[in-house]
């Protein structure tokens, strides 16, 4: 399986980013070590140059990381042809234990990037690096969260056999089977649908206090995480089941095929980013103390906070969009 | 958010005034660059629509092949096997098939021989595909004469010729009547090459070749979903093999483009300096450099890409047409159906542009540092 | 007080067998719209000094005051974002990019702003007119004469509006008529509300009766400056 081109690129892909990130940390533990803002050294204008490579660094793995967590979808999606009983990426994911962690790194790598990159964008505004020794050592966290990626994808596709047997979104979002995806399917819609409508309402809310106020970024992230979670949790639920318009597939990965109009597309790309965005905020809203950040803060958070608005009111609006433009009537199968 | 537009649109002014300044240097580069894409891109292209012909091919069969093993080997089907199958659940159709292979010594070639289905043949007329009727010289109303199993040569009336449009798949076909296939190959009435069934609902298919292994222990189904599977894995592994032995030319390429970025003149130092002197910011410089990236990749991307699609869909990808295609005499003359694929896409992405941006970010950095005071020494 | 140094050192190859002090504890200061100008042979320093004052590079010790805020310890970035906003240079080999026409090469240093393009172009046709190039503007900057690539520095250097003009060694590539001339037009700037700062050993320059003020350097210290 090593040998098919989208594997290989992927394997590149974690591996080169994995070195990148190395590359990163070495020197992150030099500047944590010897920055000196007040000194006018040469070493200390070597160190500040170093910045620059770094952050480029961060910005090139960081956006690999986020394509490849697009090519590994699309990859999975695609090699469901060449797997007994697997008929989209769910029964990919399957074919081992490896898959579904692989997938759940490289999502909590995309958000640690989001996060780690506005607090870099932040702390380049102000006149004495304050944040640098913290997001440098930040910094180090992603290194083993690089690496353990990449060897459980090592694994994941190593470790694919196509005579293998997998079970398909069918079986494992099925609300009768065990496991934690079919406990979520299994959650009832009468639960899930009120949970969404409530995290919802409170995401805005507070992306719009906190906009407004331009303080208090935690609690958009917060808000936001829970409203992300809740998202999911519903996709499989109970939107999947509107666009399928089949009132027991709950697969949060078909909805990207073309049959269904690309719909995960226009749902998860807002979902994503306006998450990724509410947690920017909280982690920027606390610098606002620091004498040199506070400009910065007190322009960024709104900021952050709009567009996190914006972008969970398109998921929200979209999902309500789909379920009422939807010929499934589950009302009483529900209620 | 508009400065910062506008900013970028300056930046990628400038760096275009500096492409076009430093011509022949960014044109080495863009040859060398679209020339990688250009193969890796036509192999992908190639490797893929093969794969969706193929697919394409046996969407219209039948879900199951059932042949008889006799001590290893495969021989022909007994008609009782279609009784003895009986009323298996699930199975819409079921019948018996004909078909063989016939050794043309005069052109050295072998012709697929099947039988006609629906349209009843007369005995003595044929139909042929295009790669038959090319090597022999045939056409419409034309003889052939072949020889049967016992010696004895039949000649055929060359009735109709086949599709062009699906000569990949129907070049060395040969189609008669069944009582005509069975004298020239001495195959006994009663008997078949092999059975096929036709299984309405996929998720059956597997209990129903369960069934048919119990029911008849010498017979082997042959499952259209294996086939298929069969296909995908060893087209993606014969791309993902050439990707492999490509990997040292991308090599080279980064290592190019490497010493490209990192070899500046003179002058071009001076120009960083002279830029950073009035003004610009370290980063700037980075974002220029960034932009001169993607203007390059994107035009090699688009150039490398579009040439390869014509090679593949318009050339029939005449540069690797002996390497990867196997029929030695009658050789199809086909179009692919033009596909272009996302995964494909991005994989060729990763393959080529990735290596470039990785092979450019410290020399772009290291020429980005450059002593704003530089000039003035 | 425009510009204060208080000790100010800068030392090359810290810590290697060619260290080299270029500046050896300056304490100096440079008034508002004042021509000021740096004097002194090769070797004595000018060029790193000016270069330290204009924030192209930052001190090894020492602190240098622009108005009343503290430049010396900030990174390169933020150095770069005073420098624009504050100073324009004229260096000594007038430093043009060819290639690029007379109009591109004056607006390049603005170009990081992101300006609208309507502005920034009248801003630039205002200074060719001033500096009687109007009829170049289109015109490739390696075929223009020793008076005009000058002229064509100073509006380079103007684009930004900065309130300090560097000139390094302004005159060293132009004949005497030229240099009588450009002390003229670094006159006329001063009235205009601009504060220049020169640095040369060309007695057209620092005779001039434009100097207001003349500091003398030798080997990394002030020898002798006025009051």
């Amino acid at each position: 399986m090593i040998f098919d081109s989208s594997i290989m690129a992927l394997i590149m892909v974690s591996a080169i980013v994995s070195i990148m990130l190395i590359f990163a940390a070495a020197f992150a533990i030099h500047i944590i070590r010897f920055w000196d803002i007040q000194s006018g050294s040469e070493q200390q204008l070597i160190l500040e140059r170093r910045t620059y490579l770094i952050s480029t660094l961060l910005i090139w793995a960081l956006s690999f990381e986020f394509l490849s967590l697009l090519l590994f979808i699309y990859n999975a999606e695609s090699m469901s042809g060449q797997f007994v009983g697997a008929m989209c990426a769910t029964g990919v994911l399957n074919v081992n234990p490896w898959g579904w962690p692989t997938l759940f790194l490289k999502v909590a790598m995309f958000f640690f990037a989001a996060a780690w990159l506005a607090l870099n964008y932040l702390d380049n505004r102000g006149y004495d690096y304050p944040l640098i020794r913290y997001k440098y050592g930040l910094l180090l966290i992603a290194v083993p969260m690089a690496i353990t990626e990449f060897i459980l994808q090592w694994f994941h596709f190593s470790e694919m056999d196509p005579n293998l047997i997998t079970s398909c979104c069918g079986t494992l979002f099925s609300a009768e089977a065990d496991g934690v995806a079919a406990e979520i399917s299994a959650i009832a819609p009468g639960k899930a649908m009120p949970a969404l409508v409530v995290s919802s309402v409170l995401v805005l809310f507070s992306a719009l206090w906190v906009a407004l106020k331009g303080r208090n970024g935690w609690l958009l992230s917060l808000s936001g995480l829970a409203a992300f979670c809740v998202s999911l949790i519903s996709i499989v639920s109970f939107i999947s089941l509107y666009i399928y318009e089949h009132p027991h597939h709950h697969c949060p990965f078909c909805i990207l095929k073309q049959g269904h109009d690309y719909m995960g597309y226009f749902l998860y790309i807002p979902l994503f980013l306006a998450a990724a965005l509410s947690l920017s905020a909280g982690v920027i809203s606390p610098w606002r103390s620091i004498p040199s950040l506070t400009a910065s803060v007190s322009k960024m958070v709104p900021r952050l906070s709009w567009l996190s608005l914006l972008l969970f009111m398109q998921f929200f609006l979209t999902a309500a969009w789909s379920v009422w433009r939807s010929n499934l009537t589950m009302l009483e199968v529900w209620w | 958010m508009i400065s910062f537009l506008r900013k970028h649109k300056y930046l990628i002014d400038y760096t275009l005034s500096t492409l076009v300044r430093n011509k022949g240097k960014s044109f080495a580069l863009l040859t060398v660059y679209t020339l990688i894409i250009f193969m890796l891109a036509s192999v992908m292209l190639f490797t893929h629509a093969l794969r969706k012909e193929a697919v394409s091919m046996l969407e219209n069969s039948p879900e199951i092949i059932v042949q008889r093993l006799q001590a290893g080997r495969n021989a022909l089907v007994p008609e009782e096997y279609l009784q003895k199958i009986g009323k298996l659940r699930g199975v819409t159709q079921k019948s018996g098939r004909l078909w063989g292979y016939y050794y043309d010594p005069a052109v050295k070639a072998n012709y697929t021989v099947m039988t006609a289905g629906q349209a009843s043949l007369p005995i003595t007329e044929i139909i042929i595909g295009a790669g038959i009727a090319r090597t022999r010289g045939l056409s419409l109303g034309d003889y052939l004469t072949l020889r049967s199993q016992s010696g004895e040569a039949y000649s055929f009336k060359v009735s109709k010729l086949l599709d062009r449009k699906s000569e990949l798949v129907t070049t060395d076909l040969l189609l008669m009547s069944p009582l005509a296939f069975r004298r020239l190959f001495d195959i006994p009435e009663g008997f078949y090459s092999d059975l096929v069934l036709s299984v309405r609902n996929p998720r059956e298919v597997r209990k129903v070749a369960e069934k048919l292994v119990l029911l008849l222990p010498d017979s082997r189904p042959i499952l259209r979903e294996e086939i298929l599977r069969t296909y995908d894995s060893v087209f993606s592994w014969r791309q993902g093999v050439i990707f492999v032995l490509l990997m040292g030319s991308i090599l080279a390429f980064v290592i190019f483009a490497w010493d490209k970025a990192s070899g500046l003149s003179a002058e071009e130092r001076r120009e960083i300096g002279i830029l950073k002197a009035v003004g610009w910011e370290t980063s700037d410089v980075m974002r220029m450099k960034f932009w001169e990236g993607a203007i390059i990749s994107l035009v090699a991307f688009l150039l490398g890409y579009l040439a390869a699609y014509a090679h593949v869909f318009f050339a029939s990808a005449g540069l690797f047409e002996s390497v990867l295609k196997g029929w030695a005499v009658l050789y199809p003359r086909f179009q692919l159906t033009p596909i272009v694929d996302g995964l494909q896409l991005a994989t060729l992405f990763f393959f080529t542009v990735l290596p470039y941006i990785l092979a450019t970010i410290i020399p772009v950095w290291r020429t980005s540092i450059t002593d704003p005071d530089a000039v003035m020494r | 007080m425009l510009i204060q140094l208080t000790d100010v050192r800068k030392v090359f190859n810290q810590g290697k067998a060619n260290e080299f002090c270029a500046i050896q504890g300056i304490t100096t200061h440079f008034e508002a719209n004042q021509v000021s100008c740096l004097k002194g042979a090769s070797g004595s320093g000018k060029t790193t000094l000016m270069s330290l004052i204009g924030c192209l590079s930052r001190p090894t010790s020492g602190r240098i005051q622009l108005g009343d805020r503290v430049i010396s310890g900030l990174p390169e970035r933020f150095l770069t974002e005073v420098r624009r906003h504050t100073f324009g240079f004229i260096f000594q080999r007038f430093n043009l990019i060819p290639g690029l026409s007379v109009l591109e090469n004056i607006m390049l240093p603005a170009y990081p702003q992101g300006l609208p393009y309507k502005n920034l172009k009248a801003r630039a046709d205002r200074l060719l007119d001033q500096f009687a190039l109007a009829n170049k503007s289109d015109n490739m900057v390696e075929w223009l004469s020793g008076g005009e690539s000058q002229r064509v520095a100073i509006c380079r250097a103007l684009i930004n509006e900065p309130q300090i003009l560097i000139a390094d060694e302004p005159t060293a590539n132009l004949d005497s008529q030229l240099s009588a001339e450009f002390m003229g037009l670094i006159d006329e700037l001063r009235k205009a509300g601009k504060s220049v700062l020169i640095s040369s050993h060309d007695p057209a320059v620092f005779e001039s009766n434009v100097i207001d003020r003349l500091v003398e350097l030798h080997d990394g210290c002030v020898v002798s400056e006025d009051v």
